[in-house]
């Protein structure tokens, strides 16, 4: 059985999901220090399918990417927990106001650097921007076959791929070649928990600039356990062409940001009542927007 | 003036309504800009498909006919509207945020460097001042979207490159015939100058394509509950109410998230946008992303313990009260007085 090279890339997210009433500041813009930040959901759907292909072929190595600034090494922890073998932070203010375009450029960039991949798995979409974009982008830029909406992987043979995707009306089942880019849906399994063993390996990988701030004591340690050294990429660890990164590498521009007011109607408030409740609903039948 | 391209898409030999929705919007577009409208159409026995798209619009209908895009596959497609834009170089490009579209858009985006605005919920025309730089740019593209998980809005532009490209969701626009008799001509593509074999490379083995048994869309009455349901259990009121009095039960995306409801049921942004005749919003609070699948809805009832919910704002009734109060006397009444 041929075991397999695989990046999965991850995004360390605001939680939108849980916005709180003090997330916007009063002049409308993101309070983004209110928001927790999170694995995002759809990359642990992409791992866990990762984590899946490396069961079923023993050998395989699980390597996860992320962009982002110091504290996303946070995802890369997050994942070596749950079972990946090593992670790639890519860090630079250089990176710093792109759009999918230059993101998708950037991670390319770093994709080339790990070198002889087979599979690249991606979440769809991150919660924050909601694009689906990066993944297509990702393997346009590598020139390889992509397949979205990944559910399942249901098998490798002759190095191919036959995955399931969950279409708006119904599921395609889809042949690709390897090496190719797998975006993972939401209706995949749930990613599986931390591993108490994997918990304890990896607690204290931290990348370079982490280890800055942490004590004397543990100088030996990373000397001695170089597993728990987590890479950190700038600019410069990769070959890129510089116009193409970050904001200037960035087709797309925002020219406003705004907080809608809504246009406030003319509201009746109806008190939870049977005597209102009954005369409203006689209401709706009356003028017949019911029955 | 270059053109204005919509990407069409294919539902069973029919083209897509989210591809008719964007010909109009593309139409009026086209019409503000002096620039023709034309349509890219790509499968397989398209014989008249041209007769689908000029009544909405379309001077231009390409045509890329052969057996092996009769389902789609990445690749290919990609090749052919690649190649296409960089003969035609149109200056925008709109598709459909749907499968087809977001797995497409972005590649050829990606090919082009021109960049893409995922799920606009509108699209406008403008001006723009770089005015560190001292360029204008006349007659842009403003791509509005929801951001930021809906809480805020943003309008995104695409100044030097082109085609300035956008994916729309189906129902976000408005599909209207232009001219019964307006009339096109049709331009058919040599498919062997747009792919090569290495195009084929990915093989669709199977499909079950099924006709939703939950349509939202169409409903004329929904019943859409929020994170603040509480339970999935709480749900099936809304199902008895809908029942009830003949309607569809809609979600937002937090109850969703939350497992209350099935994703076809996601009304907002980046699920369905629906204009019913009656809305009730049920423990919704009305982040931007939901308002903006539902704000054209004729009647707005929202039903929700918080006074203060945002929703409310664009509700023409507001209950304020218990879900497990409120939703059995609706019913109740409801039944008292259509006896």
């Amino acid at each position: 059985m041929k075991s397999l090279k695989i990046v999965v890339l991850a995004k360390q997210v605001p939680d939108t999901r849980n916005v709180g009433k003090d997330a916007m500041k009063a002049d409308g813009t993101v309070n983004r220090a209110a928001l927790a930040a999170i694995f995002n959901p759809e990359d642990l759907n992409a791992l866990e399918q990762a984590l899946r292909l490396k069961e079923s072929f023993p050998g395989t190595t699980i390597t996860l990417l992320t962009m982002g600034p110091g504290r996303a090494a946070e995802v890369i922890r997050e994942g070596l927990y749950r079972g990946a073998d090593g992670g790639v932070l890519l860090t630079d203010r250089a990176f710093a106001g792109a759009d999918t375009l230059a993101t998708s450029y950037a991670l390319a960039c770093a994709i080339r650097k790990i070198k002889d991949f087979d599979i690249i798995i991606a979440g769809r979409q991150a919660i924050d921007g909601d694009t689906a974009q990066v993944g297509p982008q990702v393997a346009e830029k590598l020139s390889v076959p992509q397949v979205t909406y990944v559910e399942e992987i249901l098998g490798l043979k002759e190095n191919k791929l036959t995955v399931k995707r969950r279409l708006e009306r119904g599921v395609e089942t889809v042949e690709v070649p390897l090496p190719c880019v797998l975006t993972v849906n939401s209706s995949a399994p749930d990613c599986r928990p931390r591993n108490a063993k994997a918990l304890m390996k990896y607690k204290h990988a931290r990348t370079v600039t982490e280890r800055q701030d942490s004590s004397d004591d543990y100088i030996t340690l990373y000397n001695d356990r170089p597993y728990l050294d987590i890479p950190e990429w700038s600019v410069n660890d990769i070959e890129t062409d510089i116009e193409q990164l970050g904001l200037s590498g960035s087709p797309t521009k925002v020219k406003k940001i705004e907080n809608i007011v809504f246009q406030a109607k003319e509201t009746m408030v109806i008190r939870p009542d049977d005597e209102n409740i009954n005369s409203f609903m006689k209401e709706l039948i009356d003028n017949h927007t019911l029955g | 003036m270059n053109n204005l391209f919509v990407i069409c898409e294919l539902d069973e030999g029919k083209v897509a309504d989210v591809s008719l929705e964007l010909l109009t919007k593309g139409r009026s577009l086209a019409n503000q800009l002096h620039c023709s409208l034309e349509a890219l159409v790509m499968g397989h026995n398209l014989i008249g498909v041209e007769n689908q798209l000029y009544m909405y619009g379309a001077d231009k209908v390409w045509i890329a006919d052969d057996p092996r895009l009769d389902i789609y596959t990445t690749l290919p497609f990609t090749s052919i509207t690649v190649k296409l834009f960089r003969e035609e170089k149109p200056q925008i490009a709109l598709l459909g945020a749907s499968t087809f579209g977001r797995d497409l858009g972005p590649r050829v985006s990606s090919a082009l460097k021109s960049g893409l605005t995922a799920d606009c919920t509108s699209l406008e025309i403008g001006d723009h001042e770089n005015k560190r730089e001292g360029i204008e740019y006349k007659d842009l593209l403003y791509q509005i979207r929801p951001a930021f998980g809906g809480n805020i809005v943003a309008t995104i532009i695409n100044p030097d490159h082109r085609p300035q490209m956008a994916t729309v969701r189906e129902g976000v626009m408005k599909k209207e015939i232009y001219s019964d008799n307006h009339k096109g001509e049709v331009i058919r593509l040599d498919i062997s100058n747009y792919v090569n074999d290495d195009d084929f490379v990915v093989k669709v083995i199977e499909r079950h394509m099924e006709k939703s048994k939950i349509n939202i869309k169409n409903a004329s009455i929904i019943i859409a509950g929020g994170y603040g349901v509480g339970s999935k259990e709480n749900f099936q009121l809304l199902h008895q109410l809908a029942e009830t009095i003949g309607g569809e039960v809609g979600a937002s995306r937090a109850a969703i998230d939350a497992g209350y409801a099935e994703h076809n049921r996601q009304i907002g942004q980046t699920g369905v946008t629906v204009r019913p005749k009656l809305y009730i919003a049920c423990g919704i609070s009305g982040q931007i992303q939901h308002i903006a699948g539902m704000q054209d809805s004729s009647l707005i009832v929202s039903i929700n313990n918080d006074p203060g919910a945002p929703i409310n704002k664009i509700a023409d009734y507001v209950i304020t009260g218990e879900l497990e109060v409120v939703i059995p006397k609706m019913i109740r009444y409801y039944k008292q007085n259509t006896k």
